[in-house]
């Protein structure tokens, strides 16, 4: 296996006339999930962009998986979850699912593997415009997962989760890192940080840190992610100044 | 290209389409009423023989186009033609998919307001029917494949309604029904030689003068044919799978 499922050298992405994130480089390890935290507007949904490389760069290189990000023998191997839920409103749960299931040519038995997986079961005859943003965004999810992709890149999943949902949901991403899959999944709720391998924290298009999280917290003497987050930004500014 | 992945987008946009009984209602009723009202004005005058034909090649041109290039735009804005394009989903698959499942539409379409046409409005017709259905779906395949195009084009649903007008209404003007094509001024008549509703409207035209218009109407849906497809590749060129 490889070690690395990114790798990220000198990125340098301007949206809009803004220069998003400004020169960044960073690696992902492989068969590991890891939590790209930081706060709205920080670059976390550009960097996840680059890595399936739907992003138009300026410069830099993205390798995933050992190929260019974009490459056509990638398409099979990620899956992919937007920010907002990218599924079919106007068809049920299993329609949608089996769609991305034939898209991706995997067996119609996968779709209702993957339906199970977000505990959507009891819902897959339901219209998915009639579902709630958190059932919807499981539906997105599913269809991600429906590949058995080698890397899993997920931008923020569990937003507007219950308790319950989110933690199994996390148990699921673990349980997929336990059998070698590589997960890069980003989140504004820094309490998720403990359920993550290791934590990338992002602000202003610059990583702050790149650890676990106990390295973390040893490393700013803070209680938990959010306290060591505040305690970096001000070490920064102290540095800068 | 991958015939499985366009045959299952036709199969999904359908089973879209199946869940929206209005919009179907729409798209095979409205076209019977615009035949039967034009019919009920021109009651008693040869008119309605000499146009009725002509609007069954052109609703079923716009209905499509209209319909297309909305549901492409809600691809487009919902992130789910984003999505698809990181699947091993081909930009072709994609077009061809929208293509085909919007032909089966404009195929029931046709087939119903052509006999509403000739059964109910009496409309006079020399030549074989099968030839005015065969047209009128080459119409709205045309419809959507130009529908298609333009959405790429469209940032907001109001550009894409507004394309209508834009790239329908100047084809309706000059495809010969509003004045006869060679009586335009010359540079719009050569415009109209080139723009693809001008044949439509031709070999409806021949289908109803001819007892055997053959060969007309297969020169007109050549040329028909060959914009449909030249719309839909120049429309997958549309699509990106990089944005900024």
């Amino acid at each position: 296996m490889m070690k690395n499922a990114i790798e990220i050298a000198n990125l340098r992405v301007v949206r809009g006339g803004r220069e998003v994130l400004p020169d960044l480089s960073v690696t992902v390890p492989a068969g590991q999930v890891v939590g790209l935290l930081g706060p709205s507007g920080s670059g976390k949904s550009t960097l996840i962009r680059a890595v399936v490389g739907v992003q138009v760069v300026e410069s830099g290189d993205v390798t995933v998986l050992g190929e260019p990000a974009g490459s056509p023998s990638l398409r099979h191997r990620i899956g992919y979850v937007t920010q907002s839920p990218s599924v079919y409103d106007d068809l049920s749960v299993r329609a949608n699912v089996r769609y991305f299931a034939s898209i991706l040519g995997v067996r119609a038995a996968a779709a209702d593997e993957a339906i199970e997986a977000v505990d959507l079961t009891s819902h897959a005859d339901a219209l998915v415009g009639n579902l709630s943003g958190g059932q919807r965004s499981r539906v997105s999810l599913a269809a991600a997962l429906v590949g058995d992709p080698e890397l899993l890149v997920l931008d923020e999943p569990t937003v507007g989760l219950d308790p319950v949902l989110r933690r199994d949901l996390w148990e699921l991403f673990n349980r997929l890192a336990a059998q070698g899959r590589s997960l890069l999944v980003s989140s504004h709720v820094m309490d998720e940080a403990s359920r993550c391998d290791r934590l990338l924290l992002l602000r202003e298009g610059e990583i702050l840190a790149d650890d676990t999280l106990p390295a973390l917290l040893a490393r700013t003497g803070a209680d938990d992610a959010e306290q060591a987050f505040l305690a970096l930004i001000d070490r920064a500014a102290q540095e800068a100044r | 290209m991958n015939a499985h992945r366009t045959l299952v987008t036709a199969a999904r946009v359908l089973a879209q389409l199946r869940a929206d009984h209005r919009t179907i209602g729409l798209m095979l009723v409205v076209p019977c009423v615009l035949v039967g009202l034009l019919a009920w004005i021109f009651e008693g005058t040869p008119v309605f023989d000499g146009l009725g034909a002509s609007l069954l090649g052109v609703f079923p041109f716009v209905v499509m186009f209209i319909v297309t290039s909305i549901a492409t735009l809600r691809e487009r804005t919902s992130g789910t033609l984003e999505r698809l394009l990181t699947t091993p989903m081909g930009k072709g698959d994609f077009m061809f998919g929208y293509a085909l499942a919007f032909g089966v539409m404009a195929v029931l379409q046709a087939l119903i307001a052509t006999a509403f046409a000739v059964y109910v409005c009496g409309l006079d017709v020399a030549g074989p029917l099968w030839q005015l259905v065969a047209v009128a779906v080459l119409d709205a395949l045309l419809g959507t494949a130009l529908g298609l195009l333009a959405s790429g084009f469209a940032r907001t649903e109001f550009q894409a309604v507004q394309f209508m007008p834009a790239f329908v209404l100047p084809q309706f003007l000059l495809c010969g029904l509003i004045v006869a094509r060679d009586r335009l001024p010359d540079l719009l008549r050569w415009v109209s030689d080139v723009l693809p509703l001008s044949y439509a409207v031709d070999a409806m035209k021949s289908v109803t003068a001819s007892a055997s218009p053959g060969a007309d109407v297969a020169g007109d849906a050549a040329v028909i044919a060959l914009w449909v497809l030249v719309a839909l590749v120049l429309g997958s060129l549309t699509l990106r799978r990089r944005t900024a």
